[in-house]
This record gives C-alpha cells, sequence and structure tokens, in this order.
C-alpha cells in the first residue's frame, strides 16, 4: 500500500461507511422470526451503533410509509384519537439513553451448558449479543395519555405494532406514567426499519418485546389481554410448579468484552473492559476477578453512570502468564448482585429459559487463548 | 374469570415503582395541546382485533372442531405438522405427553409445552391466529374459521369434546388446565435473587 502522505485522499462522500478493516456484524439468521446479535466485542464506550443494535422480529421487518402512518390511542379516554408521525414530534420531546435487552438473552451460553459442556467456543456476542444501548427520541407516554383524556379507572395498556404478526403487550399504567416514551430517533437518526420505525415504544429497563417496534395502536383497559407473547412465551416456568408472568423488570447483567473469545493475548498489563446494566436504574458497582472468582476488586466505571443504560467498566490487568478465568459480577442501586449460574439454577430450576443472567466467566489458557467458560 | 387475575394484578401494578427524576417534560404542565386528530367510530374498529380473556372483543361467528380440522389441514399443517406436533421452527401446538403434565416445566428443559399443557387462556388462541396466522397470509382466516380452527386445536389438546363448537360465549367459557398456575412477578431487585 502507498504512503497515505504521498496520496491524495478520496473526496467527501453523502454516507459514510466503516473503514474496510472493520467487520463488525450482526449475526443474522436469514430466517424472518428469529434474532441477529449485537457484536459486544467490537464496542467500546456504551452506544451501540444503530446498525449493529440487535434485532429480534415475529413477523419480519415491516416496509411502513411514514406519511402513511399513524398512531390510534383509545379504550377507556374521553377522546380517542389518531396522530401521524408528524403530530408526534410537535410534542414536548426528551432525549434519554436506555439499552434494550432481550429477555431471551443468555440462552445459547445456557442451554448450551444444560446438554453439555458450556461451548467455549462462544464469544460475547453469542453469549449475551441481545442487547443494546441508545439515545433514543421521543415524547413522553403521559403526555400523550394526557392529550386523550386517559380515564383514571385504566390501569393496563395494550400496545400493538404494525408488522405481520401484530405483536402486542400490556402494559400497568404506572410504566406509562413513569418513564415509557414513544420515539422516533436512535442516535441521532430516524428508527432504523429492524428497530420499530416510524415509530416504537420504549419502557426503559423492561425486557425487549414490551418495546413493541412499529407502533400503531394503544389501547386502556382495565387488565390485561393476556396475547401469546405474555403467556404461551416470555413466562418463567419455576421449581416450583408455577410459571412467572409480566416478569417485566431485566435484572443486573455484566460481562467482559475483552479479554474474550477468539482474543489470544499476551502476559503484561491490558485493559479488562465489558458492560454492565440494569434494568432497576444504576449500576453502583463492577466487581472482576482475574483468579477464578478468589478475589474480587471493583472496576472503574465509565462516566456517567446514567439509570438503565449500559455502564462500561475497566480493570488494568498484569497477566502472569498462567491459565485463570476472569469473571465481572455487577451490583444495581437495590442492592441486587449479578448471581452465578448455578445459584440461578438452585432457586429457578433447569427449565426455565428467559430472564437468565448469571456471572459470565473467561478462561485464559498458558498459551495466551481465551474461551468462554459458562460454569459460574 | 376475571376473579382469577384481578387481584394478583393489581398487586403487580401497584408495585410498579414511580421514580422521580429530572425530567424536563414532567416540568411541562399537564395539558390538551390541540395535536393530533379525533379517531372515528369507524377507523377504530378497523384496529381494534384485540381479545382479552374475559371474551370481549369476540366478533360474531361460530365453528366446529370438524370445520377446524379441515381448516388446520388446509391453513395450518404444511408448517405445524398434520396433527400439530410441529416441525422445526415452527412450534408444537398440540400433546398431552402424561410427562409433561402437572406443569413441571421448571424441572425439565426438554418437555414441549402445548396450547393444553401450558397456554392459560383459551382466548389468546383466537386471538394470536387472528393476528399472526397464517404466516403466508395473517388476517386472511374468516371469523368463522378462526372459531373453527380454534375449535379444533382446543379439542385436540383434549381442552373441549370433539364434538364441539365454538362461539363468543362459548369460547369466552373454556376454562384452561394450567391457568391457576400463572403468578404475577415478585421480583424487586434488593440482595435476594428470585
Amino acid at each position: 500500500m502507498s504512503d497515505p502522505i504521498r496520496l491524495l485522499g478520496a473526496p467527501t462522500s453523502a454516507v459514510g461507511g466503516r473503514a474496510a478493516v472493520v467487520q463488525a456484524a450482526r449475526t443474522p439468521t436469514g430466517d424472518v422470526v428469529g434474532s441477529s446479535l449485537t457484536p459486544l466485542q467490537d464496542l467500546s464506550g456504551t452506544i451501540t451503533p444503530a446498525d449493529l443494535h440487535f434485532e429480534r422480529h415475529h413477523a419480519g421487518v415491516p416496509a411502513i410509509d411514514p406519511a402513511h402512518h399513524t398512531l390510534l390511542i383509545h379504550g377507556l379516554v374521553d377522546r380517542p384519537m389518531s396522530f401521524s408521525v408528524d403530530d408526534i414530534k410537535r410534542f414536548p420531546r426528551v432525549t434519554r439513553v436506555h439499552f434494550i435487552e432481550c429477555s431471551g438473552n443468555g440462552e445459547l451460553a445456557f442451554r448450551g451448558g444444560m446438554f453439555g459442556a458450556p461451548n467455549p467456543g462462544l464469544t460475547p456476542q453469542r453469549v449475551a449479543g441481545l442487547t443494546g444501548n441508545s439515545e433514543w427520541t421521543g415524547v413522553p407516554l403521559r403526555v400523550l395519555l394526557d392529550e386523550v383524556g386517559a380515564k383514571r379507572v385504566g390501569t393496563w395498556l395494550l400496545a400493538e405494532g404494525g408488522d405481520a404478526c401484530l405483536l402486542a403487550r400490556s402494559i400497568p399504567i404506572a410504566k406509562a406514567l413513569d418513564d415509557a416514551l414513544v420515539v422516533w430517533a436512535q442516535n441521532g437518526e430516524p428508527i432504523r426499519p429492524e428497530q420499530g420505525f416510524p415509530l416504537r415504544l420504549l419502557l426503559p429497563g423492561w425486557e425487549g418485546s414490551t418495546n413493541v417496534k412499529w407502533l400503531r395502536r394503544l389501547e386502556l383497559g382495565t387488565r390485561p389481554w393476556m396475547t401469546r407473547w405474555e403467556t404461551a412465551t416470555y413466562t418463567d416456568p419455576l421449581l416450583d410448579g408455577t410459571a412467572r408472568q409480566f416478569a417485566f423488570e431485566m435484572d443486573a447483567r455484566s460481562i467482559i468484552t475483552s479479554p474474550a473469545h477468539p482474543e489470544t493475548i499476551t502476559p503484561g498489563w491490558r485493559q479488562i473492559t465489558g458492560l454492565a446494566w440494569t434494568g432497576r436504574g444504576k449500576i453502583t458497582r463492577v466487581e472482576v476477578s482475574t483468579d477464578a472468582g478468589q478475589t474480587w476488586t471493583n472496576a472503574r466505571l465509565q462516566e456517567p453512570v446514567l439509570s438503565k443504560a449500559h455502564t462500561r467498566f475497566m480493570h488494568m490487568w498484569d497477566w502472569d502468564g498462567r491459565e485463570t478465568i476472569l469473571l465481572s459480577r455487577a451490583t444495581d442501586e437495590t442492592g441486587y448482585i449479578q448471581p452465578t449460574r448455578a445459584e440461578l439454577i438452585r432457586i429457578r430450576g433447569p427449565g426455565t429459559l428467559y430472564h437468565w443472567n448469571p456471572i459470565y466467566g473467561w478462561k485464559v489458557a498458558a498459551n495466551g487463548r481465551v474461551f468462554f467458560h459458562g460454569a459460574t | 374469570m376475571k376473579r382469577v387475575f384481578a387481584g394478583a394484578f393489581s398487586v403487580a401494578i401497584m408495585l410498579v415503582a414511580a421514580c422521580s427524576r429530572s425530567d424536563p417534560a414532567r416540568s411541562e404542565p399537564s395539558r390538551r395541546y390541540g395535536i393530533g386528530r379525533v379517531a372515528s367510530d369507524a377507523e377504530i374498529a378497523v384496529r381494534d382485533v384485540d381479545v382479552g380473556p374475559d371474551g370481549v372483543g369476540l366478533p360474531p361467528g361460530s365453528g366446529t372442531v370438524a370445520q377446524g380440522g379441515t381448516v388446520f389441514t388446509e391453513k395450518c399443517a404444511s408448517c405445524h405438522g398434520a396433527n400439530g406436533e410441529g416441525k422445526p421452527p415452527y412450534p408444537t401446538l398440540v400433546g398431552r405427553d402424561p410427562a409433561a403434565e402437572n406443569f413441571v416445566f421448571g424441572q425439565n428443559p426438554n418437555l414441549k409445552r402445548t396450547i393444553g399443557n401450558y397456554w392459560p387462556y383459551a382466548t389468546t388462541v383466537f386471538d394470536y391466529v387472528r393476528r399472526a396466522m397464517p404466516q403466508s397470509a395473517p388476517g386472511s382466516l374468516t371469523n368463522d374459521e378462526l372459531y373453527a380452527v380454534t375449535a379444533y386445536l382446543l379439542a385436540a389438546n383434549q381442552v373441549i369434546p370433539m364434538d364441539a363448537s365454538l362461539d363468543a360465549r362459548s369460547l369466552a367459557a373454556v376454562r384452561m388446565p394450567y391457568v391457576a398456575r400463572f403468578v404475577p412477578d415478585t421480583r424487586r431487585g434488593g440482595r435476594e435473587v428470585k
């Protein structure tokens, strides 16, 4: 390659691209009903680029003409109303940074472990890539509820998307009046189609499927609707013969994103870094262990630590070249501490699936190769 | 049926914490801006497709198990199997494997969840099929076909008799075997892991 200081560079462009050597990508499967994971190991800081934010669809990505898209709000309201996308943008707006995490995040690392040893070839993306963190812009849902005159007897909202399955979730009114938003922008640009263009419900800290994409209808009622996505799926069978329903809040989780598989490292100083988040407010502490859990040290948290948002942690480590296991453990502002895999299985049983947030480990071999260690 | 969840879920509502925070929009007075337009009854009716567990929202119409079997064979079996046994990645719909009875799913991840051994509300079958099925032509079934295929799926799962017919009233009255097993989330953060 010729020396760039001896050759005139490229001209300006309409839309920038990544450097040719940057290979960050999601993991599409080709299925319409499926998911595609965020490459956590390729990210720095806390914001997930919109085109790398994980996808999870139940009937594919709809092609919606924003000029004809409307949000209908009806039910127990004084004035059932229809809002165009332009209407929504006229209301007082807020911009906030929040994560969205699918409650099925971690399934591969969990189930892979149930039917054999946890697969050491998993990357951070495969272990916990069903999460993304963005700056969202929109209108507080309670502003819209004021506009339609929501009646006080209304206790639940049905939120419905405009995709080919009309995905719908029942939402307690308390969340709608607290910090729920109807958003149209993600990281400074219109929400991308696979993230809900042109309108998306954002319920900070709540399981991903309640953040209804392609939002087209909100109905105020007095009880949950018991849609498929809150009965047949997104419910957690427990050891006592019950199934936990409406498990909205995401428990605290953390994962080291480097060093991680498939990296190979050399002895000496390096930074251990990763992400932590909780659906219940702020991360207050992330501990890192470089000796398989014998001792723990507080990692440094990237400021500002935001509520219900990815929090970057960092810890300098001088590797002596001996085999070891790296672990991270998050604590949130409620005092909740991320449990081990064994603890979760003991409490919830092996049959549960969603909201699976165990401590994750990375085994560093003496030759410097790094492998996933799920048996915490 | 309303009583089944009224108590449990009012507790869930109260426990959703309302936190105070610095918020520009919260400092705006609660007011009407006069933005948007009033929706007509007709346009609401077009979108208002939901069916509740109490049967609210169920349309006129009816269908028998036998009629539903024909609908299933023609419009569902290519993905879900001739008898609803499932064809990965398309889910199993029918099955009452004795090993999967008594709601032991928490103990065994290998058990197949079906409409009969897991789903808590029969109305959800109607609501979901109306929203999303068949995948190649969602929203294409008539109300009679929806009642019929719902009846077929409930009968094949041994929830209603094979000679049954369903309409709005009788579907709302169907009680699923394991509805009482569904409990609201009790996780609240703090030191205890649940």
